[in-house]
């Protein structure tokens, strides 16, 4: 399966399954896609009666793309659907956990995907005696993974953050004594980001996730406190000092835009005008009847502002100030192999989200909802009917994904957003797969572009 | 004259054969929460 686009002069074409990419010039560009279907002596044809160029240089185009198709980077079938169904369901060990360590706010984001971090539930703190019986559940079921990856998480993690720093500290001391790696992470609105807070992240945390949605207007509008304040004015300066002493330690300011903000790209230039370079910014997750929700009428303009995104990092990388996005972020040579590309996250299988009272969750998407609850930390995964459901959901799971070329760089996308969408985990959210096919492509054009790479010999 | 530059991209098939040791960071925790890529994850195994 092929998949052809063009964008800012390149012609780019992808081979799904072999995950190859090629640069190509025009004339490439419209026999590759022939070729998929007609045969030799008509593409060249084809090619000369469109292109006005000669018979010779049309079978000589059509000998190099006939070579790949041997070489197995055009048109390679598809050769992993055993492994999709041998490997989840193999084995399973836990290798990360989501800690929910507040189940309670300072700030009442009125679009917040957890009811402003309670979850449509009380209002909890995780004790220090429940996140190290997470940590030693972590570590007993982690089997032959020596990397865990540990994310505090909530409501807002700061609300607890003596408990949090006792965990690290517990997580530190056991993995020494078990011969574990465990990577950090912690995701903090930056209400109560201070020095303190800021020396021990970068002495612990291997990531930071600040929550920043752009300009003041545009944040203001959700992210405010109980007593309807924006946040800007507050946080800014927080997180400034914050990556200022970050360095080169690893941080994501984190937006979320929606309906009231498609125009994302000022968000973003607002986030780099405040001197913030890694970045990351999602659509909302909410109920499609809120005002907040994207629509499919937005569509044309979010997918307008990705490819605007996309000559963005392109200009700015000539002018020697690049920026991350988190999403088009791509290692084309050292990325994920074929069991992550189909596997996916890991949610409900090798990842799952703790509660403060230690109940266990595919994710931090499921909690709160009774029928994705798979257990606790005490009793371990007791739900294994789910368990099996989750290990079998991946890239080849979803009816809708089998023409998809996007499928293993997406692994059939989001569980939770399928099951919002859909009713199902295995079904699809289609918005969310609309937009991930524009973000890749946006993706892989800017690597591209900023590879330094040869261009083919001709181009518009 | 080129008309294709093939880029050099990690061999997927072949990674059936070297991969799966499941020690890459999982993919939800690094930033979005919410509409994930494996894409972006890099590998640990060739990134030592």
């Amino acid at each position: 399966m092929i998949h052809c686009y063009q964008f800012e002069g390149l012609n780019i074409v992808l081979d799904c399954y072999s995950g190859s990419i090629h640069m190509v010039d025009e004339v490439a560009y419209d026999m590759i896609q022939w070729y998929e279907n007609e045969l030799a002596d008509k593409v060249v044809q084809k090619a000369v009666e469109k292109h006005g160029i000669s018979v010779e240089e049309a079978s000589e185009c059509l000998a190099d793309i006939a070579d790949l198709k041997t070489a197995g980077k055009l048109y390679a079938p598809d050769k992993y659907e055993h492994l999709a169904k041998d490997f989840r369901k193999k084995n399973i060990k836990i290798k990360a956990l989501c800690l929910h360590v507040a189940h309670t706010c300072n700030l009442n984001c009125s679009y917040c995907f957890a009811s402003q971090g309670k979850y449509h539930g009380e209002r909890a703190i995780m004790s220090y005696e429940v996140g190290k019986k997470a940590i030693d559940f972590l570590i007993e079921n982690s089997g032959f993974h020596k990397n865990l990856d540990i994310d505090f998480f909530g409501g807002e993690p700061l609300m607890n953050w003596d408990v949090v720093k006792q965990l690290v500290a517990y997580g530190r001391e056991q993995e020494k004594i078990h011969n574990k790696n465990i990577r950090f992470t912690l995701t903090t609105n930056g209400v109560l980001l201070d020095d303190e807070v800021t020396e021990f992240c970068n002495k612990e945390m291997h990531n930071v996730v600040l929550s920043l949605d752009g300009r003041k207007e545009v944040n203001d509008r959700f992210r405010v406190d109980y007593a309807g304040h924006g946040s800007y004015d507050k946080i800014v300066p927080n997180f400034q000092k914050f990556v200022e002493k970050r360095g080169n330690l690893s941080y994501y300011m984190r937006g979320t835009f929606t309906h009231f903000n498609t125009d994302f790209v000022n968000d973003i230039k607002q986030m780099l005008d405040l001197g913030f370079t890694e970045l990351s910014m999602e659509p909302v997750v909410t109920d499609p009847s809120s005002p907040s929700a994207i629509t499919k009428e937005d569509l044309p303009v979010v997918f307008e502002q990705y490819e605007e995104l996309a000559r963005l990092m392109v200009q700015r990388h000539k002018e020697g100030r690049p920026f991350t996005f988190y999403h088009y972020m791509l290692d084309l040579t050292c990325g994920p192999c074929i069991y992550k590309r189909i596997a996916g996250c890991g949610s409900g299988t090798e990842y799952l989200a703790v509660t403060p009272w230690g109940d266990l969750y595919p994710c931090h998407q499921f909690v709160g909802d009774d029928a994705y609850k798979m257990g606790s930390i005490y009793e371990g995964v007791k739900n294994l009917e789910l368990q099996d459901k989750f290990a079998s959901c991946n890239a080849y799971s979803r009816p809708e994904c089998k023409d998809c070329w996007a499928k293993l760089y997406c692994s059939g996308g989001c569980a939770a957003n399928s099951y919002h969408a859909s009713g199902d985990i295995n079904g699809i959210y289609e918005m969310g797969c609309d937009i991930f096919r524009k973000r890749i492509e946006c993706a892989i054009a800017v690597k591209l572009l900023t590879s330094g790479l040869e261009q083919p010999g001709e181009k518009k | 004259m080129t008309r294709i530059v093939t880029v050099e991209t990690r061999d997927l098939e072949k990674s059936a054969k070297e991969g799966g040791c499941g020690e890459c960071q999982t993919s939800c925790q690094s930033a979005c929460k919410t509409s994930c890529g494996v894409a972006n994850q890099p590998c640990e195994q060739l990134n030592k």
